[in-house]
């Protein structure tokens, strides 16, 4: 039995630091998570030759290491915010374990495993509540947690304030009243509050412009300094989460298709998915050298995810045994840091599909998308 | 230099608001050279949307064009009325919008809403122009043209609808196409696929493009011009390479070092510090100094003009050489 007092209970704490001396192994680890909602009826479902169960996240293993920052990154529908909500235990899970230091969190949280966990959403604007003061809403929070005895409550409040760049006047003030940066600042105060071990971020500056956003990010970057936080970043943008992040994780319709450190991860991408993807950014480079996009075609419908490899319909080095076989999330032999869910990561790759109709065909020809219906096959 | 497609002259646009009068476009002045794509690029309640749809005559009921011209053709579309401006929307002018769920008619087929264009403007028949509009949906990427002609906006994904409201902006062959972030709601590889198309199909009918965005690295990839907004006017405009190589304002330096560069990560972003000013009240003299580092006593008086310093690159700072020491200080650095 360890003996270490949980930092929650330290009377005096200084400051929302994480206190804790790190126990050996990852801070979070979640085994073969999956979520799935039910759309309308089953017969009506039947009827429409669909599938009337939704499986946005479909066997999900991630490893956060201590003090690290992780990035969930994958387009819409990927599943990547309805995992950040699993994990913060914000849904219901379908099956799969979470454990954070060691322990598994239970169907229903505790109290104080609540705690442990915390969000940041993507929208200040709708994610604060507009008739509670800032003050209010993080002394409710304090209260109700029992983060720090009464007396010191107010003490504790402004010294959130200051962590995020807010000043003490913020403490009387409606969320109407600032801005959308100092919007994130008060959300990410109220996250900071129950000194979480885990900082769940969804989208933090997507709603934010450019010059607001470096605020946030830097703050991001200084708070992890500051207090050794764990964070988990989703967001759709690379340039983002390669300032910020450790590790990227990439989901396609539910998986994690490619897990690797950052610069790993740019500098050799495994998945065609991730080629793509990297690919796809807008960079500051001033022509348009072709016209062939980097990654062909739609994601499929989460209702109806192709068999095998759920990235085939799109893949330009697709095989007949990717139709057949659902490549598993397999580790590099020379890197274990670097997984990639494809037949031919780390290994030779067959040759790519020739785009000769998008880029060869006369402009009336031109069809970007038919490669995804038919499966392509060389 | 030929005579530009499109030019528009001291463009005020002003917004009756509860606290006065917003001065949300106050005096910008832009070239749209034939085949050219020009970026609008600023952040948000900077004009350069309301700069876009009073282009077009499509400004909410509470903002009015109070002055300035709108030159097309010889034209000023400014003081036109709406049946005149409506013979203009399509066959010379097109627009995209951020939103293209928004945009279509949700009641109304994919394929009639193409070809509804051909019908008014080039007088063509029924047939002719639903033949046509499936031309156009091939054209655009559109899988099965001939089935997906009679489905409804809301059973396409978002890059499918961009691409519908693309070949609505085709239809009638306009000389010019003002796109309003239309990649901003979409995923990045579909971003991609709309930017590449549209870059494509624009320069194979020698389309031109005004491309209102906030993304750089966007502008970068489709346009030739760039012009950038703060608080209603133009305050930095030149070529594209010239402009984010050579940033000649605080403003658009600033920009860019706020974001992070996805090939070039830094230790540290240079936040732009406060906010955007009001537009009821604007600072006096250059609308940036309460935020530049640079500024200085002349800054808070005098309100800079929009001077050439090079061939085509023209700058609204009193001291814009300080960016450039500040780029060349900073190369040597490293």
């Amino acid at each position: 039995m360890s003996t270490l007092p949980d930092h929650a209970e330290l009377p005096g704490a200084a400051g929302p630091a994480v206190l804790t001396p790190p126990p050996d192994g990852p801070l979070l680890e979640a085994t073969d998570l999956a979520v799935s909602f039910s759309l309308g009826s089953a017969l009506a479902a039947r009827m429409r030759h669909e599938a009337h169960v939704l499986h946005a996240v479909d066997g999900v293993d991630l490893t956060i290491p201590r003090g690290e920052a992780l990035a969930l990154v994958g387009e819409s529908g990927s599943g990547k915010s309805t995992l950040a909500r699993a994990l913060a235990g914000l849904q219901r899970l379908d099956r799969g374990k979470i454990r954070l230091d060691g322990k598994v969190l239970p169907a229903r949280r505790s109290r104080a495993d609540q705690r442990k966990i915390q969000m940041v959403f993507q929208d200040p604007y709708s994610s604060l509540n507009p008739r509670l003061t800032v003050g209010g809403m993080l002394h409710e929070l304090l209260r109700v947690h029992h983060v720090v005895p009464g007396n010191e409550v107010q003490s504790y409040t402004r010294e959130l304030l200051g962590l995020v760049g807010l000043g003490e006047e913020a403490v009387q003030a409606y969320p109407r009243q600032f801005s959308g940066g100092q919007r994130q600042r008060v959300a990410i105060a109220r996250a900071l509050a129950l000194r979480p071990e885990l900082l769940v971020a969804d989208e933090p500056v997507s709603a934010l412009d450019v010059s607001v956003q470096a605020t946030i990010l830097n703050l991001l970057q200084d708070l992890r300094a500051e207090l050794g936080l764990t964070l988990l970043l989703i967001s759709h943008n690379l340039a983002v989460v390669r300032h910020l992040c450790d590790q990227i994780a990439v989901m396609y319709l539910g998986r994690i298709i490619e897990v690797a450190p950052t610069e790993t991860l740019f500098a050799s991408p495994q998945h065609p998915y991730t080629q793509g993807l990297l690919a796809a950014i807008p960079r500051m480079t001033f022509t348009a050298e072709s016209d062939v996009p980097a990654v062909q075609g739609d994601p499929p419908s989460p209702l109806r995810i192709p068999a095998g490899c759920r990235f085939r319909t799109r893949c330009p080095i697709a095989q007949p045994i990717c139709e057949q076989q659902d490549p598993a999330l397999t580790a590099s032999a020379s890197n274990p840091a670097h997984s990639a869910a494809c037949h031919f990561a780390f290994g030779p790759v067959p040759p790519r599909e020739p785009q000769a109709v998008e880029a060869g065909g006369p402009a009336g020809t031109a069809n970007p998308a038919t490669t995804s219906e038919e499966g392509a096959r060389p | 230099m030929s005579q530009p497609l499109l030019q528009v002259d001291d463009l005020h646009v002003q917004i009756a608001g509860r606290r006065g009068i917003v001065r949300a476009v106050d005096g910008v002045s832009l070239e749209v050279p034939a085949g050219e794509a020009v970026g609008l690029v600023g952040e948000s309640g900077s004009g350069k949307s309301m700069t876009l749809r009073a282009i077009l005559g499509v400004l909410p009921p509470e903002a009015r064009v109070t002055a300035g011209r709108v030159l097309l053709d010889g034209a000023d579309l400014a003081h036109l009325g709406n049946s005149q401006l409506n013979k203009i929307r399509g066959p010379k002018i097109a627009m995209i919008f951020q939103e293209p769920m928004s945009a279509l008619n949700p009641v109304m087929r994919v394929g009639s809403q193409i070809a509804e264009g051909p019908q008014v403007h080039l007088g063509m028949n029924r047939r002719q122009a639903a033949e046509r509009a499936v031309d156009l949906m091939r054209r655009v990427g559109i899988p099965d043209a001939e089935r997906r002609y009679r489905s409804f906006p809301h059973e396409f994904s978002g890059g499918m609808r961009q691409r519908v409201m693309i070949a609505i902006a085709l239809s009638c062959e306009p000389e010019l196409i003002l796109c309003d972030e239309p990649t901003t709601a979409l995923d990045v590889t579909i971003q991609d696929q709309i930017l590449r198309l549209l870059t494509k199909l624009c320069r194979e009918s020698g389309t031109s493009l005004v491309f209102v965005t906030h993304d750089l690295p966007v502008v970068a990839q489709v346009c030739d011009q760039l012009a950038v907004m703060y608080a209603g006017r133009i305050v930095e405009r030149g070529s594209v390479q010239e402009v984010l190589t050579e940033p000649s304002h605080p403003y658009t330096l600033g920009l860019l070092r706020s974001a992070p560069d996805v090939d070039h990560p830094r230790s540290s972003l240079e936040a732009i510090p406060g906010s955007p000013p009001s537009l009821v009240s604007p600072p006096a003299g250059c609308r940036f100094h309460p935020r530049c580092k640079f500024a200085e006593e002349d800054c808070t008086v005098t309100e800079p003009p929009l001077r050439l310093i090079d061939a085509g690159h023209a700058t609204a700072c009193l001291h814009f050489e300080r960016c450039l020491d500040e780029l060349r200080t900073e190369g040597a650095d490293r």
